[in-house]
This record gives structure tokens, C-alpha cells and sequence, in this order.
């Protein structure tokens, strides 16, 4: 499986899920520079990294949102190829409108930098196949601005069409119903905060994140 | 010319930074503060004859997130 990770200034997760998607898929990801207008020809999978882009000036995600390679990921995206966007990249799929809703200044106003658990409430996805409807993991969140937001009738919307991925199972940062990590109408984007590729291996002390990557390698490969 | 763009919170969002800054406030000795919700102001130095119409579209792309921000625009008349 071809997959390729977005760069943009001020990525600073996206070696880290480069290894994580090399050490599942066992092959390594193009690492695509945000001003490219293309992604490498057959990319069947497209992970958009942690970080802080732009210095998160403006918002959070927003400048990334508007570089070149976005176009490229869109139309992608629009062909049912699967996009992963963790944390900044999470960010990045709401301001370019690939996912509904906002993410905002955590509640508590702290930077949060912890495990956390969440509960799997979707196992239909590519992304969650690997784990058990209703399963609780544990998965290390690290952000300031991780508040989903969204209007009454969207997560009314994301509930109802099963949508929500995961749900945090505690108090993390003021997110509406919960929600973690979500998906588009399509099936093939997911969205979330926290960082599967740090709880991959047992030197990170928990490998809850490793089945997100294994579940994409099955359903893409 | 120069235009001024506010970008605030929509109402109804929830803003903890303004109320943090109404804690402070009040932590001051300020009791007369009823609320706080904090914006953004961006001063845009633009080319003669820009169009409202341009500088509204700034914002809806790039400036505002309209799904929790509202943006409004004061054009300055020329010092």
C-alpha cells in the first residue's frame, strides 16, 4: 500500500507516523511537502500529522487547510481514498472542510499531555475494523486546542449516522458528546485527536494504537 | 488603504478565554465586568480600490472561521 504523509512548516508528528505506518505496513510513506500540487501517483492512503503548523497562528490548521496540497487531498478524498488526520491534522480537515465542526481552545484552557481513554463506537470503519464495537482503550492525547465543536443538529447527525469513531470515556477538553475522532459521510476520513502512532509499540508502554494502522493496512491493501 | 477586519465568536459559543480574562478582571478588583469574550482584530493594508465584496471574501476564505467566528469590516478613511 502507497501512502504518503503532508508535511507543512511546523509539522512535528509526521516522522513519528511515518514509522508507525512503515512499521505496520512495512513500507515506508512518501513524505509530500505541502506546496506540491500532487500527491505520488497511487497513493491509497493519506496521513495528515501532529504538530503545530503555521505556529497554529490564525487557527489552528487553518493556513495548512489553504496550502496547495489540499486540492490534491480533496480530490482524493472525493474518490473514496482514506485519509487519516491526526491531532493538527485532525485541525487541518475541519478548516478545509473535509470534516464538519471546529476544533477550539480546550476548555480547561491547559495543554493537555496524558493518556487518555476512549471508547472504539464505531468498529465498521476501515479505520476502526480492528477493534470491538464499544472496546476501551487508551491512547496519549498532547494539545491545547482539542475542543470539538459543532452545532446541535451536526452531532445530532454524526451520532445518527455513526460517525463518531471514538468518544473520550473521561474529562479531557470540553469536547460536545465526547467526541474524539470522527468520520465523513463517506466512510474513507477520519479525523481525531489523539495519537495512535505514539501508543504503537511496547517501548511506548501501550500498543492500542497499533489496530488503527492494521485495520487500514487490511481494508486498503 | 487600510481596512480593520473583528473576528469574533459567533454568540452562543463557548469562550474560556474571555472568561478567564473576566477572572482576572474581577481578581483585579474590576466588579462592574458583567462578561468577556475576546476577538481578533486584523489590520489589512490593501491596494487602492479593493473591493468590500474582495475583503469579504478574505474573510469567508481564510480570516474568519464561519463556523464559530463572525467577521465584520471597517474600511479607514485615509489619514
Amino acid at each position: 500500500m502507497k501512502s504518503a504523509v503532508l508535511v507543512f512548516p511546523g509539522s512535528n508528528c509526521d516522522r513519528d507516523l511515518a514509522v508507525a505506518i512503515e512499521a505496520v505496513t512495512g513500507r515506508a510513506p512518501a513524505m509530500v511537502w505541502h506546496r506540491e500540487s500532487d500527491l505520488p501517483k497511487g497513493t491509497g492512503l493519506i496521513a495528515i500529522p501532529g504538530g503545530f503548523s503555521y505556529g497554529d497562528y490564525l487557527r489552528s490548521g487553518a493556513m495548512a487547510a489553504r496550502s496547495p496540497i489540499m486540492g490534491a487531498v480533496a480530490e482524493a478524498a472525493g474518490r473514496g481514498v482514506p485519509v487519516l488526520g491526526v491531532c493538527n491534522g485532525f485541525q487541518v480537515l475541519t478548516e478545509a472542510g473535509l470534516l464538519p465542526g471546529a476544533l477550539m481552545r480546550n476548555a480547561g484552557l491547559h495543554f493537555v499531555c496524558r493518556p487518555v481513554g476512549l471508547k472504539v463506537e464505531n468498529s465498521q470503519s476501515i479505520f476502526t475494523s480492528a477493534y470491538q464495537s464499544g472496546e476501551e482503550i487508551s491512547v496519549p492525547v498532547a494539545h491545547h486546542d482539542g475542543n470539538y465543536q459543532a452545532d446541535a443538529e451536526t452531532l445530532d447527525r454524526l451520532e445518527d449516522e455513526g460517525r463518531v469513531a471514538f468518544r473520550y470515556t473521561g474529562e479531557v477538553n470540553g469536547s460536545a458528546r465526547g467526541i474524539a475522532g470522527i468520520l465523513n459521510a463517506q466512510g474513507n476520513v477520519l479525523g481525531m485527536m489523539p495519537h495512535p502512532e505514539r501508543a504503537l509499540e511496547p517501548a511506548h508502554g501501550n500498543t492500542d494504537g497499533r489496530r488503527l494502522f492494521e485495520g487500514l493496512l487490511e481494508a486498503v491493501a | 488603504m487600510k481596512a480593520r477586519v473583528f473576528v469574533t465568536l459567533k454568540p452562543g459559543v463557548l469562550d474560556p478565554q474571555g472568561k478567564a480574562i473576566h477572572h482576572a478582571l474581577e481578581g483585579l478588583g474590576f466588579g462592574g465586568v458583567r462578561d468577556v469574550r475576546a476577538g481578533k482584530l486584523i489590520e489589512l493594508d490593501l491596494a487602492d480600490g479593493t473591493s468590500d465584496e474582495e475583503i469579504a471574501e478574505m474573510c469567508r476564505k481564510l480570516l474568519a472561521n464561519t463556523v464559530i467566528e463572525n467577521f465584520r469590516i471597517e474600511r479607514l478613511q485615509d489619514a
